[in-house]
């Protein structure tokens, strides 16, 4: 498949500090990219730059045969774009939003009308089309927002965390819109810092954080990465020592109060081991909770990783 | 071609300030009251005759109601978080900022007919002619040119913008020939030639009294010149603040 993205060595500084530090990938057309980091890891600015709407430091991105630096206009005729936190006219209404996106495309009335109304149907917005934004809940104006992102029929959209702070309804709803118009061929690259969404939706994810990219690959990495982060916290009735803890599968123990983390591949193997420990000395399991790792978790092994190399 | 496409686009944003900014009963009010306070006070304060008058209250009224919102608008609209989806579609920078532009100029035309008319009904005072119409086409794109270099600055906080403007504005309409003709401003006089007011409030006397301290063509040609060269300043400066606003 040919490449509809391609950002090469993207930088970009803000004084001295560097919130992008030149990066390069290429997203294929017609996938789902997703590029995945903590709050601060540049995923913002790099969307913007991809978008043209902030100026790189230095790099380049093409969009499709464009150079979006010298070709904005042509290039942003291709792209539907949902910026981070962005919001909808509140004084109009969902109809005027969307017509007055399609004036901004130059797409003619007659169309503009009819894809709108389209679109309000698909987002199950349609009743209310005529109510101003104001009156809308966010996960409304979010779905308003994403619609005017597709009023021009872009060929890739851009969407900056696009369910982060959403109702469960809506989330579900964006999604699946995700899905559908991905499998009508649209390319989408999407920011986000839920590893769940990333793992939800993409083809393919770049990890990022400090401004560079850490690793680009299928979600199945996440997951294999997420397995060896993930922990068990367990308490038991009697206080015990860190040494019973004493199990092949045990890689790392920490003491969290009368707590205790216990890190390891095979999560199975660790919770039988505890409930046999339990019963074998009769103490018994006061908490058992398997956590999830943190993104920071996740980077932190990375980093390792990219160390070992 | 691509300029007139991008024309339209413009103007779909004139229609949207226009919709959401200034059809609304308050802006409007605020438009017509304010010139009127300031006329009522001066017929009960001065004896200064009426075809003196009218030319600086023209003036004043088109400058007010042009440069009231404009500065205004991208403060707001990055507040609101409606300005980065804006500057993300496919128009350029020049392109929105005149769509602002042509909202408060045809804001400005209104209330200043408006103005003209009550002058003709009630007052009976000949102020029409050609040069005024087309100078106060041009003085409105240029006040609304200097209103939307004011909203340049990467400010979010409209309190903040809507200070500035007041800093601006406030002392032009002392400099420009408003309150006193430029002839009894002695040397001061200098400071008032770098107001585009002045121009605009020189060309309201010419139509009016029939007297004027340049000539209509000079005020015409400077009042173009200094249009042009704000709207390039403003876009000069609104394209490098966009890298702070977001
Ligand atoms: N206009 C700006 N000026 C200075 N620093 C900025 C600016 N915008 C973003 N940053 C900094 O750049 C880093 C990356 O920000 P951002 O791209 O928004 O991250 P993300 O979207 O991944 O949360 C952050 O540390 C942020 O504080
Ligand atoms: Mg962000």
């Amino acid at each position: 498949m040919e490449n509809i993205i391609k950002a090469e060595r993207l930088k970009k500084n803000y004084s001295s500090f560097n919130a992008v530090n030149g990066i390069s990938f290429a997203v294929k057309k017609g996938e789902i990219f997703g590029l995945l980091g903590p709050n601060g890891a540049g995923k913002t600015t790099t969307i913007r730059m991809l978008t043209g709407i902030l100026k790189p430091t230095e790099g380049e991105v093409h969009i499709g045969k464009y150079n979006i630096q010298k070709e904005s206009m042509e290039a942003r005729q291709i792209m539907g774009i949902v910026p981070e936190m962005a919001d909808a006219y509140i004084d109009l209404s969902a109809i005027r939003n969307l017509l007055l996106t399609g004036e901004l495309y130059g797409i003619e009335k007659e169309k503009s009308i009819k894809k709108a109304e389209n679109l309000l149907k698909m987002f199950h917005l349609y009743e209310k089309r005529n109510q101003k934004v104001k009156t809308f809940s966010k996960g409304m104006k979010q779905r308003l927002i994403l619609a005017m992102a597709l009023m021009n029929d872009a060929d890739i959209l851009f969407l900056d965390e696009p369910t982060s702070g959403l109702d469960v309804e809506s989330v579900r709803l964006i999604r699946d819109l995700i899905r559908k118009f991905n499998q009508e061929g649209v390319t989408i690259f999407l920011t986000t810092h839920n590893i769940k969404e990333a793992d939800l939706l993409c083809d393919r994810v770049a990890i990022m954080n400090y401004g560079k990219i850490m690793a680009i690959d299928r979600p199945e990495m996440l997951k294999s990465v997420i397995k060896k982060t993930s922990s068990v916290e367990v308490a038991f009735k009697n206080l015990v020592e860190e040494k019973v803890f004493n199990f092949k599968e045990i890689i790392e123990v920490k003491k969290m109060g009368d707590k205790f983390q216990l890190y390891g591949n095979k999560m199975e193997d660790i919770i039988l081991f505890l409930i046999n420990h339990s019963q074998k000395t009769n103490n018994e399991i006061i908490s058992l909770k398997i956590l999830e790792p943190s993104l920071e978790d996740i980077f932190v092994k990375l980093t390792q990783k990219n160390e070992n190399f | 071609m691509r300029i007139f496409e991008q024309l339209k686009r413009s103007f779909a944003i004139t229609k949207k300030d226009l919709s959401i900014y200034y059809l609304k009963g308050s802006v409007i009010i605020q438009g017509l009251l304010i010139p009127a306070f300031v006329f009522i006070s001066f017929i009960l304060k001065r004896e200064m005759s009426l075809d003196m008058m009218i030319p600086g209250l023209l003036g004043m009224a088109l400058f007010f109601a042009v440069s009231a919102i404009t500065p205004v608008i991208t403060p707001w609209e990055t507040r609101m978080r409606t300005f980065e989806r804006l500057v993300s579609s496919p128009v350029y920078l020049w392109a929105i900022i005149l769509g602002d532009i042509m909202a408060s100029v045809l804001f400005g035309l209104f209330v200043v007919s408006f103005i003209v008319l009550a002058g003709i009904i009630l007052l009976g005072v000949e102020i029409i002619s050609f040069p005024l119409i087309f100078g106060t086409i041009i003085a409105a794109f240029c006040f609304s040119s200097l209103g939307t270099l004011i909203s340049a600055p990467p400010a979010d906080k409209p309190s903040d913008i809507m200070l500035i403007a007041s800093i601006i504005k406030f002392p032009l309409i002392f400099i420009s020939g408003v309150f006193i003709p430029i002839t009894e401003m002695g040397v001061l006089k200098i400071l008032s030639f770098f107001s585009p007011l002045t121009y605009y409030t020189d060309l309201a006397r010419y139509s009016i009294q029939g007297t004027s301290y340049f000539s209509p063509v000079v005020d015409l040609l400077v009042l173009s010149v200094f249009t042009i060269f704000l709207f390039v300043i403003a876009v000069k400066w609104h394209e490098k603040s966009l890298d702070k606003r977001f």
